[in-house]
């Protein structure tokens, strides 16, 4: 069934791609271009419309409005069988009645390739499973499976693979594991992965490129450093890692940063980190870059003061502190135990003080708390 | 090719002219229309061919319609209502019988669950009416039981084991004790053992347990089990020849007997149509009431 | 509470257990020995060991002719039966399309109803419409009652068969043939085989209906039933128990087999 279609390679490019069952809008307009040969990862919390964007590229599902291409082929209408794109599933899909071998080969075999033998070897070389090519499906374990699945897919060389949350159902130390070993298969093979997770660590780990999605549309995409230094909405600041989000005003502006009113306290960000609309704002500084220190003391950068320690949290690594501010609201903060100082304690009057290239400023008229409690595992 | 502005919903699976499920659906539901559906209706049709109060086979006029029904329903009251009893008779048994076995392989069987599962289904492997036949031996009066007993002075000469009500009914139990058992050990299976556990830690003795947990949660087994006994033991009419005597009749019997010796087409027909429903009317009324009772 | 009488309480299910059974198998057993009585006429008491039925079993008049009849007809229902029901259930359990409750109600009825009254209908309109009773009577009357069973086991099988294994391999470059052709049929090829030998059993074994519906026709519970009066042979009980033995070996087999191959 090898078609003209299947050899098609070049960017995918997913245009105005809308995907409703009925009232409810799964994915909604979403565009987006993924160069050939990078990493890309969707991440989301359940529910946000990543898989069915995978679906829909991997022709399982058909979407509602919208195209995509790769490179100038349309695929837009095409049966699965007849794209260039290859699926790892999240239970791994191995035909059980089939050996291992004929699993790999599966693909193969469809589009009329004459001698599998070798390609099959190769690739159940590549993922070090080359002694199990008798066994059936039943007979291996969790991250056997898993192997074998990216193995089944990618002996195609599609344009494009899929992974819909592959590493889901494996625990911790073999999801790390299997973490760096597609990233080394991705780099090696060269093919263009699309990566579907809601894992943040996962995507930040692996991922050349990461869309943030939420309620069927993409929050931001980036790059891992760019998404987590300089994230321009408030599901992305609290979704990936966390994020103290202040309410404030911009009242100023100074040469390259602006001048926030938080509460009465004064502290600058820099305009170009700044994604505000007006002068309402969301100031936002994550825990990691504070520094807590007891009222007494002077360090230069913004500062905030008249913060009372609610909480302490002693976890080897760091300290993380609940600080209550004057205003009601509580701030976290995580210090590394880097200096021999012992921790403050629980009701010592404390002020903040950060790196004002740390600080950005998101806009104000939003939920402070998109993308918080959100539980990932709540599938 | 479709635009890039299409909003038509492309299901994945339909691409003839014909669809697909109907092309399936056609031979087999062609199938049971003509054999089960029609047949049925026309049963009602043949119930009314004649009148069946002043029966004349050469007499071309029909009966009425609720005539010939309340005519056939009236005439055979001991032989419905006897089917009915033994049939219900039969189903109590049944569960009574079943419960504990179908208990014992859902809790009590470890890896033998499947082989207990086969043997409780085997005997139907052995014809239906050789296992009749062989209880009617074993009973009867030239067999082993009935002469140990006589050795044992429990019975005389006169006494009859067989070809009696009560051999009748626990050949209908015997016979429809795999339809009772599966269904209830289906249920029983999928009661979690964790269930069982926490009402021993909440105080629950053993009897308790299974009065308050165990058995409202095998109900539907049992609902299914009785329906599933007592639907074919109204209708059998085999355990009754064999094992009964003339005063055993089952309406199953008479129908039989209009059918085959008797040829009295519109009156048989009348009689099945009127068991017919009553069973689906017995049916509706225990499942009304399986269903909303509040069981204890 | 003595020892023994704990023992007992906690083994009573167990010890019923093996009462049940015994229960259960005992007419399978009296058959089974009465097919060694040396007989005479008929097989009610017990004369003599011997070797002689097992060796004649078709020494009696017409039992091998019926047998042979009631395997005729059991694998032509059981053939017919199975086709029209898988591709019932695929239906049912593969696509969507309107009437669905309809066909789940007509799928159920047969099923639900006495054996009585199917027959009786089918009688009823054989007559109305001047058929022969006889083989094709059967045959109709089987296939009609077999449907049912075939559509509930294959559509479990086909319920349990995971959509993704489809989607896999329609992603592998299978188009829908294929994927039907080496996925999805060898996964539920084992309900079908399931369904066939269910309704296998049914055919065989079926009185009341066949009883209706076979005119002159005698299959082998017919045969049963018409000499249980007059003295029935003890080859009857030699082909009964050779059923019954073939059909146990052959399921508890497959019982070991799919163990031991759950394990490797």
């Amino acid at each position: 069934m090898a078609d003209a279609s299947t050899s098609a390679k070049g960017d995918l490019k997913l245009s105005n791609i809308t995907k409703s069952f009925g009232d409810f809008k799964a994915v909604d307009d979403l565009s987006l271009v993924i160069p050939e040969g990078s990493f890309f990862a969707l991440l989301g919390p359940s529910g946000c419309g990543k898989t069915t964007t995978l679906r829909m590229i991997a022709g399982l599902e058909t979407p509602t409005s919208g195209s995509i291409h790769v490179g100038t082929t349309d695929i837009t209408d095409m049966r699965p069988y007849k794209r260039p794109v290859n699926t790892v599933f999240q239970n791994y899909a191995l035909f059980p009645h089939l050996s291992i071998f004929e699993n790999v080969a599966f693909g193969l075999r469809r589009r009329g390739i004459k001698d599998v033998k070798e390609q099959v070897d190769k690739v159940l070389n590549l993922v070090e499973l080359p002694h199990l090519a008798d066994r059936k499906p039943t007979q291996l374990s969790g991250g056997q499976q898993q192997r074998i699945a990216v193995a089944r897919a990618i002996v195609n060389r599609p344009a494009l693979l899929l992974l819909d949350e592959p590493l889901g159902a494996l625990d911790l130390k073999l999801r790390r594991q299997m973490q760096i070993e597609l990233k080394w298969i991705q780099t090696e093979v060269g093919l263009t992965f699309v990566h579907v997770t809601h894992d943040q660590e996962e995507a930040m780990t692996m991922a050349d490129t990461i869309a943030v999605m939420n309620e069927g549309r993409i929050e931001q995409m980036g790059s891992p450093a760019d998404l987590y230094d300089n994230p321009k909405t408030a599901f992305v600041a609290n979704f990936l890692g966390q994020s103290n989000l202040i309410e404030g005003t911009i009242v100023d502006s100074d040469g390259d940063s602006h001048v926030v009113d938080l509460y009465g306290q004064k502290v600058s960000v820099l305009k170009r980190r700044t994604s505000a609309k007006d002068s309402s704002v969301l100031f936002g500084i994550r825990p990691e870059k504070l520094r807590i220190q007891p009222d007494s003391h002077d360090k230069p950068g913004n500062l905030l003061t008249g913060g009372k320690i609610s909480d302490v949290s002693y976890i080897g690594v760091s300290t993380q502190y609940q600080v209550e501010m004057p205003w009601g609201q509580e701030i976290m903060v995580f210090e590394q135990n880097d200096d021999g100082v012992p921790p403050l304690d629980k009701g010592d009057t404390v002020r903040l003080s950060w790196e004002p290239i740390f600080s950005f400023a998101l806009d104000g008229n939003q939920d402070a708390q998109a993308g918080v409690e959100v539980d990932p595992e709540a599938e | 090719m479709s635009t890039a502005t299409s909003t038509l919903q492309k299901p994945v699976k339909k691409r003839r002219k014909v669809p697909m499920p109907y092309l399936l659906l056609l031979p087999g539901m062609l199938w049971l229309i003509t054999f089960f559906l029609i047949p049925i209706l026309t049963l009602v049709k043949t119930s009314v061919n004649m009148d069946l109060q002043n029966y004349d086979p050469t007499s071309a006029s029909t009966g009425s319609f609720w005539g010939n029904f309340w005519y056939a329903a009236r005439t055979h009251e001991a032989p419905f209502a006897r089917s009915f009893i033994y049939a219900l008779a039969a189903t109590l048994i049944a569960l009574c019988i079943a419960y504990p076995l179908a208990y014992g392989i859902a809790f009590k069987s470890g890896r033998w669950k499947n082989v207990l599962l086969v043997l409780v289904v085997a005997p139907f492997f052995c014809s239906f009416i050789l296992r009749t036949i062989a209880w009617k031996q074993i009973l009867g009066q030239e067999g082993p039981v009935f002469h140990l007993l006589l050795n044992l002075h429990l019975v005389t000469l006169q006494t009859h084991i067989t070809a009696s009500p009560g051999a009748v009914i626990a050949g209908l139990s015997y016979n429809f004790l795999p339809f009772m058992t599966l269904p209830l050990y289906s249920s029983l299976e999928r009661i979690d053992p964790r269930t069982l556990e926490a009402s021993g830690d909440l105080y629950a003795n053993a009897f308790t347990t299974f009065r308050k947990v165990t058995l409202p949660l095998s109900l539907p087994g049992v609902v299914a089990g009785t329906l599933l006994t007592f639907i074919p033991a109204a209708g059998d009419y085999v355990n009754a020849e064999i094992l009964g005597n003339p005063s055993t009749t089952m309406i199953g019997n008479v129908i039989n007997a209009q059918f085959l010796r008797t040829s009295n087409y519109t009156l048989a027909a009348a009689l099945s149509f009127v068991f017919m429903v009553m069973i689906i009317a017995i049916v509706l009324f225990y499942i009304s009431r399986a269903g909303t009772e509040e069981l204890v | 509470m003595s020892k023994l009488s704990r023992w007992f309480g906690r083994n009573l299910i167990r010890i019923y257990m093996v009462m049940g059974f015994t229960y259960l198998f005992i007419p399978i057993l009296y058959t089974i020995i009465f097919s060694f009585n040396d007989y005479i006429k008929s097989n009610l008491v017990w004369r003599g060991f011997t070797w002689h039925n097992w060796q004649t079993p078709c020494g009696v008049p017409n039992i091998c002719s019926d047998l042979g009849q009631s395997l005729k007809i059991g694998l032509l229902a059981t053939f017919v039966a199975t086709i029209l029901g898988t591709m019932i259930a695929f239906a049912l359990g593969r696509y969507a399309f309107r009437g669905r409750p309809l066909v789940n109600t007509l799928i159920f009825l047969p099923m639900a109803s006495p054996e009585l009254v199917l027959g009786a209908s089918l009688l009823t309109i054989f007559i109305n419409l001047g058929f022969n009773l006889g083989f094709w009577t059967i045959v109709i009357a089987h296939v009609m009652f077999c449907i049912s069973f075939v559509v509930v086991t294959v559509k479990a099988r086909i319920a349990s068969l995971d959509p993704r294994l489809e989607q896999a391999a329609m992603d592998l470059y299978a188009n829908e043939r294929e994927t039907f052709r080496r996925i999805t049929f060898p996964l539920v090829a084992p309900g079908i085989a399931g369904a066939a030998l269910l309704a296998f059993s049914l055919s065989f074994d079926d009185f009341i209906i066949t009883n209706f519906n076979s005119g002159t026709v005698e299959t082998f519970p017919l045969f049963v039933y018409h000499n249980a009066e007059r003295g029935l042979p003890a080859q009857a009980n030699v082909i009964g128990s050779s059923m019954f033995l073939i059909a146990l070996i052959t399921v508890l087999a497959g019982q070991i087999v799919s163990r031991k191959r759950k394990i490797a």
